[in-house]
């Protein structure tokens, strides 16, 4: 479980990124934070394993705060991954996948047998894993980011607009792999989009956020969309736009769904 | 035209090559001189410009101190450690630090600066400690660059190592100064191609070393990506 405890981060340019956000993330579960930009969601995603540092307040790792823990030890504990993968251009990708396994100490020929297999869990050939990132597509980029965060085996897994760079065809199957992965594993992963969409298809809770990282509204997706807290939010997810809003008509005798447009989006069974 | 033939008439002469004063151990020690000042500008220039380039702090104050060394007059400089330090070799090499440094520099500093933070993010945010991104990850991509500085710096000395004749009984500069002194012109010129010859000798193994280093440690795969593409 990852606790937020009133933090706020106020730069030293003056600008307030976060401004007393709370937030409990429970174990085993998808959190997405989701908010255009600005919004400070990166941020906290980055207080959690200290890449930054709250102005004020905690953020509590099962109890434990995590200023107290080395940052470097912290971070090899948490699984991380970010956009366009961050990986190692001059590495392998065996040897991207290898890297946290191998700073903790494991025998480089162990870790990166486990990473073979590790590329084959996440959907990638494991022959791929004699190559370096450069020669993989951005999708597979993507896959081998992940397999790097899930190498050490960590319980959390922080997920920073993993899949925003990616094509829209690509997103869909990196969202649904992530499922599948997480059916498997379990982890306790805060995922950061400004795709509400994808927050949406990925989340068990959704955290709407506003500028600040003021909560705009937190539940499951068919809440948020059933009964949006305010204008804020029903702009934010498009409540009112027409591929939201859908209707039925009956047509041979089965009901088939309408959006707002008149477009034919589906029949109800 | 008879300059140059006289001066090549010098060089395939046996009797210049051997003995004390002789071709080749003028070239081994101009060659150890250029390697123990590149080696010593090397040491001072590497840590301070990784670092600068690492914490991206002190960027403007290196900018300016290898721009100021860079406008500093050798011979000046290398007279003035001569009358301070005597005669011998320690003046001219000190002066060619100088002139060394600034080369060096800015290309570790360029180097480092140059990797994409966000590698350096992603590779913290992994648990490396500030020292493994520096050694794993910044050099490692930053090599060509860094050996770019330090190309440039041993292009400089080597050329400029000729001065340290004018103190010290050392290098390809005697063939110079001997020449200058005595009208000697066709040795003056001979000593002249020697040092242009082992500029260039230098140019290409260094050149070359950037290249493997690019395309072995830097961006390796990069070769064979462009051979499947093609």
């Amino acid at each position: 479980m990852i606790e937020f405890q009133h933090v706020s981060k106020t730069y030293h340019t003056g600008t307030v990124a976060v401004s007393d956000f709370s937030l409990v993330v429970p174990s085993h579960h998808i959190t997405v934070l989701v908010g255009s930009s600005g919004s400070g969601k990166t941020t906290l995603l980055r207080m959690v394993n200290r890449m930054v540092e709250p102005t004020s307040g905690a953020v509590l790792i099962d109890q434990e705060t995590v200023a107290a823990k080395n940052a470097v030890a912290l971070r090899r504990s948490i699984g991380y991954v970010m956009q366009q993968g961050g990986l190692l251009p001059h590495r392998t990708v065996v040897d991207n996948v290898a890297t946290v396994p191998v700073l903790n100490g494991v025998a480089r020929r162990t870790a990166r047998r486990d990473a073979m297999s590790l590329l084959e869990r996440v959907g990638l050939d494991p022959s791929l894993g004699k190559r370096y990132p450069g020669e993989l597509s951005g999708g597979q980029q993507q896959r081998v980011g992940v397999a790097r965060a899930l190498a050490a085996d960590p319980n959390i897994l922080l997920m920073d607009e993993p899949f925003g760079a990616v094509d829209p065809i690509v997103r869909r199957e990196l969202q649904d792999e992530l499922l599948r992965l997480q059916a498997d594993l379990g982890k306790t992963i805060l995922f950061v989009t400004h795709d509400i969409d994808e927050a949406f298809r990925l989340a068990d809770e959704v955290v709407v956020l506003r500028e600040r990282a003021l909560v705009a509204q937190q539940g499951v997706a068919a809440e948020i969309l059933a009964a949006p807290a305010d204008d804020f939010v029903r702009t934010f997810v498009g409540a009112d736009q027409a591929g939201r809003v859908l209707s039925t008509r009956m047509v041979s005798g089965r009901a088939v769904a309408v959006d707002g447009t008149g477009r034919v989006v589906g029949v109800l069974e | 035209m008879t300059y140059l033939k006289g001066a090549l008439a010098w060089l395939v002469d046996p009797a210049h090559w051997g003995g004390a004063g002789g071709i080749w151990v003028r070239l081994g020690q101009h060659l150890l001189t250029t390697a123990l000042v590149v080696g010593v500008a090397a040491l001072i220039s590497l840590p301070v410009g990784i670092i600068v380039g690492h914490t991206r702090r002190g960027s403007s104050a290196v900018g300016a101190i290898a721009g100021a060394a860079r406008a500093v007059p050798t011979l000046g400089l290398l007279t003035l450690f001569a009358l301070a330090l005597g005669i011998g070799l320690t003046g001219p090499v000190m002066a060619l630090v100088v002139l060394a440094i600034p080369s060096a520099l800015a290309g570790a500093y360029a180097g480092i600066q140059a990797v994409d933070p966000a590698i350096g993010e992603a590779a913290r945010a992994m648990g490396m400690s500030e020292a493994r991104i520096v050694w794993q990850v910044e050099i490692p991509l930053g090599a060509p660059v860094i050996i770019g500085g330090i190309r440039a710096a041993t292009l400089q000395v080597v050329a400029t190592a000729t001065l340290a004749a004018y103190v010290a009984d050392n290098g390809l500069g005697r063939y110079l100064f001997i020449g200058l002194k005595t009208r000697d012109y066709a040795q003056m010129l001979a000593g002249a191609l020697l040092v242009i010859a082992l500029a260039l000798i230098l140019e290409a193994v260094l050149a070359a070393l950037q290249r493997v280093v690019r395309t072995h440690v830097t961006a390796p795969g990069t070769a064979r990506r462009t051979q499947t593409h093609t």
